[in-house]
């Protein structure tokens, strides 16, 4: 059970705002001088919520997150949790907030016991209720047989679990996790999110989990899709793929002139809208496979490979923003800002 | 793990009361003063190389200088080498107290300092358990040195030993601080190298380890005179050597030395409280 503390001069912080929503976010915006990071983000987030963030890397996921940790002020807008301005507030919105970062942040040197002792200390807990809780969390994770191994000693996998302890050891209401799965086996990836569930089953926590990755934000109960700063799809899983009509048909030809030609003549010949992405033909479509044969006879032997299949994230991605995922752009783009993003 | 049991879909929501305990300044920092001390022992390297220092120095230095000074700058004891004494303690305690932030670096590097950023913890708490680890860690070898003054010809009395160790601390602990604001908006451990290298040995040369300040020349003494280690290596002076004459006396020596431990950990706290719209770490 999560134990809450409550101090009786509780009067002393007087929340920014009263939206019920642990997070919220108004006109967020950022720049790195004239990059801009992130280009007026306005949405919220509801409680005990599994609400993820998705977007290629650059494309302002990890500046927003530096932001709700309160490790970096933004630039304008307003962002809050549980009420409290991240940019105003810090010391407020850091008690009511567990983070786990990306990179590892565990002592290796120490003791798994003595990290989330540590942890406890920063955030006011010592004696017999931090002890009581540093026994809750080990429990949690499944790993309080190894409480007196040393950090180093211990997998990838259990390294995460014990960051996860960490970022849990005050009974935060909010958890912000910053692509938690980086580095997992599938079977210590499935295991984290199960953790995630339970969290918001048993305990009401409200977890915001950045990814890149499709597949993982097919878990979540909530998304918000990011490319290049900008909010570009906002809803769960299955509402965002259902705003795609019918099928995604694929045509693969074999040039990029090809895949272009192709598109516009189709568009004229049908009443579509098809998009040429490299050396293929995307296109959204009711009855799909009935559509492929009527393209397959008009422009015979143009086409070397089809495909259909039910929307999936990325396609939502491709809809909302007229390129993939995962582009030769982006790919350099990341590069370049690497050293500020 | 995959028995988890998911009972309450939900329904649990608003239990979660705002959190206001603020943790205070003595846990947070005490738990990183800790930190630093286990992170030191439990690598073996460290231990061997803080106490074996003093030892290699008495062994290989002291020695060779008892013979090769017979007069000079001699204190009270009429030993030159009681003159080089409190500077020698200081140049080790420089040394370990000013690299020992190079931890810092170490520490944001590999994230740990991320996650004590986003906590709670007031900044002053930072400051304060990072210098005062690396402090201890360099006065402890300090005050090793400290044992084998006799060795020097130099025969403190208990009060004189006692207000040495004080000075180590105070030395200790304003080197470490000084380190701390250097370290702090690096990322580099070369770097860091450089900048305390190109410091490290001018503050040493003019403090008087070397040559009292009134015996050099007008601008050299000024620099001598602005430089706060100084006032500390006079201070040590005080203690080991009463008889001996210094520039200042030990109430000045202690007040500057004691303002100096003030000024470089209000300086850490500043550089530490500073929130930018630009990354943290």
């Amino acid at each position: 059970m999560p134990s809450t503390t409550l101090e009786p001069d509780a009067a002393a912080a007087t929340p920014a705002s009263h939206s019920d929503d642990p997070i919220v976010l108004s006109s967020l915006t950022h720049d790195y001088g004239t990059r801009i990071a992130l280009d007026h983000l306005s949405f919220s987030v509801a409680p005990a919520q599994i609400f993820g963030l998705l977007g290629p890397n650059g494309s302002g996921k990890t500046t927003l997150f530096r932001i709700l940790s309160t490790l970096m002020v933004p630039s304008g807008g307003l962002a809050t949790i549980r009420g409290f301005n991240v940019a105003t507030q810090p010391a407020q919105v850091r008690q009511q907030t567990g983070i786990v970062f990306q990179a590892r942040s565990l002592d290796i040197k120490l003791t798994v016991e003595e990290n989330l002792r540590h942890a406890g200390h920063l955030y006011g807990l010592s004696g017999k209720h931090l002890r009581a809780r540093i026994a809750d969390v080990l429990q949690r994770v499944a790993l309080t047989d190894r409480a007196k191994d040393y950090v180093e000693t211990l997998s990838g996998g259990m390294q995460r679990r014990v960051e996860l302890a960490k970022g849990l050891i005050h009974s935060p209401a909010v958890l912000l996790l910053d692509e938690p799965t980086t580095g997992l086996d599938p079977g210590a990836r499935l295991d984290l999110w199960q953790y995630l569930r339970m969290l918001r089953d048993q305990e009401g926590v409200t977890v915001l989990v950045t990814t890149h990755m499709m597949e993982e934000a097919e878990y979540c109960d909530r998304l918000a899709i990011l490319s290049e700063g900008k909010l570009v799809a906002l809803g769960s899983p299955e509402e965002l793929k259902s705003t795609i009509g019918g099928d995604v048909v694929l045509f693969e030809t074999e040039t990029e002139n090809a895949a272009q030609s192709l598109a516009a003549r189709m568009a004229g010949r049908f009443e579509v809208a098809p998009t040429a992405l490299g050396n293929t033909v995307r296109l959204e479509r009711e009855h799909g496979h009935r559509f492929l044969t009527a393209v397959l006879d008009a422009f015979p032997g143009e086409v070397r490979g089809v495909s259909v299949s039910r929307p999936r994230l990325e396609d939502v991605f491709i809809q909302r923003t007229g390129h993939r995922f995962w582009t030769e752009a982006t790919d350099a783009s990341v590069k370049e800002k690497e050293g500020i993003d | 793990m995959a028995t988890i049991a998911t009972t309450a879909p939900h329904g649990t929501r608003h239990q979660h009361a705002i959190r206001t305990a603020k943790p205070g300044l003595f846990i947070p920092s005490f738990s990183l003063w800790q930190r630093e001390i286990v992170r030191f022992y439990r690598q073996r390297a460290r231990v061997i190389g803080v106490i074996a220092s003093p030892l290699l120095f008495w062994v290989a230095f002291g020695a060779g200088f008892s013979h090769s000074f017979s007069s000079g700058n001699a204190g009270a004891s009429g030993s030159a080498f009681g003159y080089f004494f409190p500077g020698s303690i200081v140049m080790i305690v420089l040394f370990t107290a000013i690299f020992s932030m190079m931890s810092l670096i170490q520490d944001r590097n590999e994230g740990f300092l991320l996650t004590v950023l986003a906590s709670p913890v007031s900044r002053s708490a930072i400051v304060l358990g990072k210098v005062l680890g690396g402090a201890t860690l360099a006065a402890i070898q300090g005050l090793i040195f400290l044992l084998f003054s006799p060795l020097a010809g130099v025969h403190p009395s208990f009060a004189g030993v006692l207000l040495a160790a004080v000075v180590v601390l105070l030395i200790s602990f304003e080197i470490t601080a000084l380190g701390f604001t250097i370290a702090w908006p690096m990322d580099s451990t070369q770097a860091f190298h450089a900048i305390v290298n190109l410091i490290l040995l001018p503050l040493w040369l003019l403090s008087g380890s070397l040559f009292p300040a009134d015996k050099a020349s007008g601008w050299l003494r000024a620099i001598m005179l602005a430089n706060p280690l100084t006032y500390g290596v006079d201070a040590l002076r005080n203690g080991l050597d009463p008889a001996a004459h210094t520039d200042h006396s030990l109430p000045i020596n202690l007040a500057i030395t004691l303002g100096f431990c003030l000024v470089t950990f209000a300086t850490s706290w500043a550089v530490v409280n500073r929130r930018t719209s630009k990354p943290a770490a």
